[in-house]
């Protein structure tokens, strides 16, 4: 049976207002069925108050061998942080 | 044990119908088809014998002295149980479970929503809750039934023959015998009856859809609800009472 199932990624809100976070994977036949296990899965002691499930092929990652050319050159501009700035006068933080 | 208060009876048989069809599902536990439906079907195991527990407290209150929840779960012979028929049969293969949940369910759904009108304030608030679980119940059996109807030639089949081989008990849920009926005219019980029409269309288009035949009415078997049951559910009290019965009263 499981050679037939796609696998989906679940995403849980724990509350209005807050994002909606990843908090695992289940096998499913379809998108409605995958709901339904993530409810079973991931919300039975009242962890939700919304639900997302994406099908894991459907998600397009960076690759660790990307991390050269995404990341590295940021090490190297240390004025795109704010810390760069003098804070004026009567100001604590921004 | 007998109950003579009317009230007593129509909980106790409500609370045998949950927890019987909650052991049956219960079985699955670690055998289901893969992991995610194993979780899935357990939690509805839970669901139903949540409920139990809700029926049975309030019979143990109904019938005082020392009772409780577990003396009706645990310390009644099989002829003292008046759940339904189709609740104890046994678990057979996944086809078979899913059209039983749905055949069920799909009357609980039913039930439930007009329990929640009782004049009953305890039985109106078990509706309540358990209106919310049946509706999930139903949608859930719905997808199964029409997954393996449009399934596999095998998945089909199966279907198909557990549709047949429990047609013949669906007629018992809406019977209606002096108990039900002195209670429904006090508001207080569900006219299964009335629900009979409903329950045929849902589950006709259900049918329908899953390119299932709607198996011919031609026999019919009743008793349940007068104690009157199959030879499996000895042995499914035998399992879901040993503990009390080998050491009674123990605590754990």
């Amino acid at each position: 049976m499981s050679d037939h199932l796609k696998l989906y990624e679940v995403f849980v809100r724990s509350r209005r207002g807050l994002d909606h976070k990843h908090v695992g994977s289940l096998h499913a036949d379809d998108p409605e069925q995958a709901l339904e296990y993530a409810r079973d899965v991931y919300t039975r002691r009242g962890e939700g108050v919304s639900l997302w499930v994406v099908a894991a092929g459907d998600i397009t990652a960076s690759q660790e061998s990307d991390c050269d050319s995404f990341y590295d050159p940021l090490d190297d501009k240390p004025y795109r942080h704010a810390a760069m700035y003098d804070l004026p006068e009567g100001i604590d933080s921004l | 044990m007998t109950a003579n208060d009317p009230l007593l009876t129509y909980c106790l048989r409500l609370g045998d119908d949950a927890l019987i069809l909650g052991h049956r599902l219960s079985e699955w536990t670690s055998r289901a088809p893969f992991l995610e439906e194993d979780i899935a079907l357990t939690n509805v195991a839970l669901d139903f014998i949540g409920r139990a527990r809700l029926f049975y407290q309030y019979a143990a209150e109904l019938q005082g002295g020392d009772a409780t929840e577990d003396t009706f779960a645990y310390t009644r012979d099989v002829r003292d149980f008046t759940n339904l028929l189709i609740c104890e049969l046994p678990r057979g293969d996944f086809a078979f479970t899913i059209a039983r949940q749905f055949l069920y369910d799909s009357y609980a759904l039913l039930f439930m929503q007009q329990l929640k009108a009782s004049q009953d304030a305890r039985l109106a608030a078990i509706g309540a809750k358990a209106e919310k679980e049946s509706r999930y119940h139903v949608r859930r059996g719905r997808e199964w039934m029409l997954r393996l109807g449009g399934g596999t030639e095998e998945s089909h089949a199966r279907l198909q023959q557990a549709m047949d081989d429990l047609w013949g008990y669906t007629d018992e849920i809406f019977e209606v015998d002096a108990v039900a009926a002195a209670l429904i005219a006090e508001g207080v019980a569900v006219d299964p009856a009335g629900l009979r029409e409903e329950w045929h269309a849902t589950v006709s288009s259900v049918l329908a859809e899953a390119t299932l035949r709607q198996p011919s009415p031609g026999w019919a078997v009743d008793g349940g609800r007068r104690g009157i049951h199959t030879d499996d559910l000895g042995f499914l009290l035998a399992e879901l009472q040993f503990m009390q019965r080998a050491y009674p009263g123990l605590q754990w």
